[in-house]
């Protein structure tokens, strides 16, 4: 065999490799959601839909989840910023307290919620002299949504400001611009994929945030009682319902994710 | 900058602690799984601990959930030897669906109480149905949510208490629960000025934080406990063991202690 011939064969060996790979990873995705799906007859699904108590936790789930988006995007976007382009004491230390809620189990967030913001917590007291009071609020389920999915988007912004060429940034200096205005015009058009990426992921986990929630919010339909929630509380009694709920939730997040990723290329940097 | 070496001495270093935290010595013999009701969590504890110290071979292993939960998952095929549930519904469940050894025995029972946090809002029943009184139930799919709804019902038809009470107690829910434990948390957290449990869920632990609120006996729901070997169980033996070690004066005592009423002679 000469030696050519040899490559070319370890070429197809890496390719049959590869291929493999990629087959078995799509099955474990695919198996599941196809298993969901399959399981539902879609007229079932337009009934299910009808339900006004349906109807109410898509509401929520939407609603929460999307400001809750908003608002990490928010408060997110500087610490984001720092972390990237500064050196500072305590930086290491900064970016596990950002990484901690996602090693944290989720029921264990939501105990902690309840410890800072509940009636006996610690900022709780303080805030019910104002006539505050979060626990079973659909605020509470906004911010247990923050807390746990808050990291998807620091992280990903992060990364995205890091790929900013600073060449970029020091000729936008040297042609007199302020750093916010290179921060406004240089920066943030060139780390836009990044945060709409990091946006995106962070409203996907918002989406199907459980124990937290359950936790530190409670469930209550109407008010408290997400997508989630209704599953699992359906889970209890009917697994018909709660497989069609569960359908309803990956139809529309899907849907959503894909419409992300349709954003018109004219629409990026 | 990280060199590949300083990656593998991370790896050594992850796989050395891994290596390190003793592994469970092994037993001779299968370990029993045992499917119990959240709210027997701390009595089977000692239960299972008096089995084991009876039968040092095997190793009892528990799962502690709501009954509905764990009806589902045995019958979705989960390794379970005995069953012990909150509720007749799901024992008779899976009896219809030819999963039980047996009949099924009732071999304890249980009673609701209001509980409420210490210095609380609430003191009285009456004050349940005081506005801006924040009340938890279990959910409904859960027994002891079902049966709290009962006992408003009941309340809402006694003159002392007057027909709409059970509806403005309701009115008062800011949350139903998905098990009796997460009811009692969010009062022990003082989240809750009132939540409806288990007599036996009001355990030492709890007392610290949360003072009891009896429910007259007339308008009260009694929980019935059944408990049975399933069918795949795969010591038959052994799980009948089990089963007699809770019904034995042993395990009654044991029941007892943790607030549970005697289940009816057999």
């Amino acid at each position: 065999m000469t030696v050519r011939a040899r490559r070319r064969r370890g070429e197809r060996l890496l390719g049959l490799a590869w291929l493999t790979a990629t087959a078995l990873f799509l099955a474990l995705l695919i198996l599941p959601v196809a298993g969901l799906l399959l399981r539902v007859p879609p007229a079932d699904l337009l009934r299910r839909m009808a339900d006004p108590l349906v109807l109410q936790a898509l509401w929520l789930s939407l609603t929460t989840s999307l400001a809750a988006t908003a608002a990490v995007a928010v408060l997110g976007l500087p610490l984001a910023y720092a972390l990237a382009t500064r050196q500072f004491a305590g930086k290491r230390a900064l970016e596990a307290l950002v990484d901690l809620p996602m090693v944290l189990p989720p029921t264990v967030a939501g105990v902690g919620l309840l410890l800072a913001f509940g009636r006996q917590g610690l900022v709780g007291p303080a805030l019910a002299v104002a006539g505050i009071s979060i626990p079973f609020t659909s605020v509470a389920v906004v911010l247990a949504q923050m807390f746990v999915a808050g990291p998807f988007f620091v992280n990903a912004a992060r990364a995205g400001f890091e790929a900013v060429d600073p060449a970029l940034v020091r000729a936008a200096a040297t042609l007199r611009a302020t750093p916010g205005y290179a921060f406004r015009r240089v920066q943030l058009p060139l780390s836009r994929p990044a945060l709409l990426a990091g946006a995106a992921m962070t409203w996907a986990r918002a989406l199907g945030e459980f124990g937290a929630t359950i936790t530190f919010a409670g469930n209550l339909p109407g008010r408290t009682q997400t997508m989630p929630l209704a599953v699992y509380i359906a889970l209890q009694t009917d697994l018909e319902a709660a497989v069609a709920l569960s359908v309803i939730l990956l139809v529309v997040s899907f849907g959503l994710l894909v419409a992300l990723r349709a954003v018109p290329r004219g629409a990026r940097p | 900058m990280r060199t590949r070496y300083a990656c593998l001495r991370e790896a050594c270093l992850v796989l050395t602690a891994l290596a390190v935290i003793p592994a469970p010595a092994p037993r001779a013999a299968e370990p029993l799984h045992v499917f119990a009701a959240a709210s027997l969590t701390e009595a089977f504890q000692r239960i299972a601990a008096a089995y084991e110290a009876r039968h040092p071979e095997r190793e009892v292993v528990l799962n502690l959930a709501g009954s509905q939960q764990l009806a589902a998952q045995i019958e979705h095929g989960a390794p379970a030897d005995v069953f012990a549930s909150a509720d007749q519904r799901w024992m008779d469940d899976l009896v219809a669906k030819g999963l039980v050894a047996g009949t099924p025995r009732i071999f304890v029972r249980n009673q609701l109480v209001v509980v409420v946090p210490r210095g609380g809002r609430v003191a009285r029943l009456d004050d349940l149905a005081r506005p801006r009184v924040k009340v938890v139930l279990a959910a409904d799919a859960v027994p002891v949510g079902r049966y709290s709804r009962q006992v408003l019902e009941k309340m809402g038809g006694d003159p002392a208490f007057g027909h709409a009470f059970g509806e403005r107690v309701l009115a008062n829910v800011v949350s139903e629960e998905e098990s009796v434990k997460a009811v009692r948390a969010k009062v022990q957290l003082g989240e809750a000025d009132a939540g409806i449990v288990y007599g036996s869920d009001v355990t030492a632990a709890a007392r610290t934080s949360v003072r009891t609120i009896a429910i007259p006996a007339l308008l009260n729901v009694v929980a019935r406990y059944p408990l049975a070997r399933l069918r795949a169980a795969r010591d038959a033996a052994a799980a009948d063991a089990f089963v007699d070690l809770v019904v034995s004066p042993e395990g009654q005592a044991i029941l007892a202690e943790h607030g549970f009423l005697p289940g009816p002679p057999p």
